[in-house]
């Protein structure tokens, strides 16, 4: 019996054939993950390694000038051959330089045109500016650039950034950094339910518990840094984040069981010897 | 010729393209430029003539999430 479970299942649950998608790229991996806050570019290329990711975020600052020249860079730990490079705007608070930014990336990263899109409201929250990021996203889409845009828990305006053109949207489960897991689960699988692009949960897992929930809520992956260069062990958590990651999807694959208010026997009642 | 490179005045003598200022600067590895907001491509460093005044930013790609 179990020799013929493979084949009574759909293509996409065939193991090793449950792929995510992004920009015409078929990847096994639905983690992906920043490079920030790691000790160093020996622990960043370590844990990343452990966390299985195949799509991993940069940021995009001035080169210090005058420091060494044998300094170590992030892209010698973090190879564009081996990985999807994909950056972003952090620290961007209005569209013009988030835009000067993805230009400054495509230039840089010789015209690969993914971005992280994220244009950031307030520094006490990092919440997204919505408007400001609907006309950056508006403005990258015409200039070609394959956009994954950061955006809050709303259902309607990742409905927005997708008829927009933008490649995927990425909702936040709760404030860039803070760990406090997915705060509003009903609207992340309302964004899943109306979603024709790939959903990923970007920023506010904090642990791998987390990641799970948001994979069992339907969403196509997880984006996540600190939970991970946080951890008292980064390159143990982002392990747990891997496998966390594979359980959740599993599970949402497999469909879970009803929530029942009362006791259900696993046991049959029928044939008791005592009775 | 005086420059604003990456926020910092900056006096240089025998510069004039984009790559004369990458080797002034003792810069190595993979860097993008901007000047006054516009993009120079890596293979206009050696024609691009630099200005006096001109805004320079010199990025690259560093840990981020």
């Amino acid at each position: 019996m179990n020799s013929s479970v493979s084949s009574v299942l759909p293509v996409a649950e065939q193991p090793g054939e449950d792929t995510l998608t992004v920009a015409g790229k078929a990847y096994t991996s639905r983690l992906l993950v920043g490079t920030g806050k790691y000790r160093d570019l020996e622990e960043t290329g370590r844990a990343i390694e452990a966390s299985g990711a195949e799509i991993v975020t940069v940021a995009i600052r001035r080169t210090n000038i005058g420091q060494a020249k044998d300094e170590p860079n992030l892209l010698d730990y973090v190879s564009p051959d081996k990985y999807t490079i994909l950056p972003n705007t952090a620290g961007c608070f209005d569209a013009d330089s988030a835009l000067r930014t993805c230009r400054l990336a495509r230039e840089l990263l010789g015209g690969h045109d993914l971005v992280k899109l994220e244009v950031l409201g307030d520094k006490k929250t990092l919440f997204p500016d919505i408007p400001e990021t609907l006309k950056a996203a508006e403005i990258l889409v015409r200039e070609d650039f394959k956009v994954m845009v950061y955006t809050n828990d709303d259902p309607i305006m990742a409905l927005r950034f997708e008829e927009m053109g933008c490649i995927a949207v990425m909702p936040l489960a709760a404030p860039i950094g803070s760990g406090l897991g997915i705060r509003n689960p009903y609207n992340i699988r309302t964004i899943v339910e109306n979603a024709g692009v790939p959903i990923l949960v970007d920023a506010g897992v904090g642990t791998a518990s987390d990641a799970a929930i948001a994979m069992e809520l339907g969403c196509d992956g997880v984006l996540m840094n600190t939970a991970i260069a946080e951890a008292k062990n980064p390159v143990l958590m982002a392990s747990a984040m891997k496998k966390a990651i594979e359980a959740g999807r599993e599970a949402y694959l497999a469909g879970r069981m009803p929530r029942r208010a009362y006791a259900s026997a696993s046991s049959p009642i029928d044939g008791t010897f005592f009775s | 010729m005086n420059l604003l490179v990456n926020g910092e005045q900056t006096s240089l003598a025998n510069v004039a393209t984009v790559s004369d200022l990458i080797s002034a600067l003792d810069i190595e590895g993979n860097v993008a430029v901007e000047i006054n907001r516009e993009i120079v491509s890596r293979s206009a460093f050696e024609n691009h003539h630099l200005a006096d005044g001109d805004k320079i930013e010199i990025v690259t790609a560093i840990g981020g999430g």
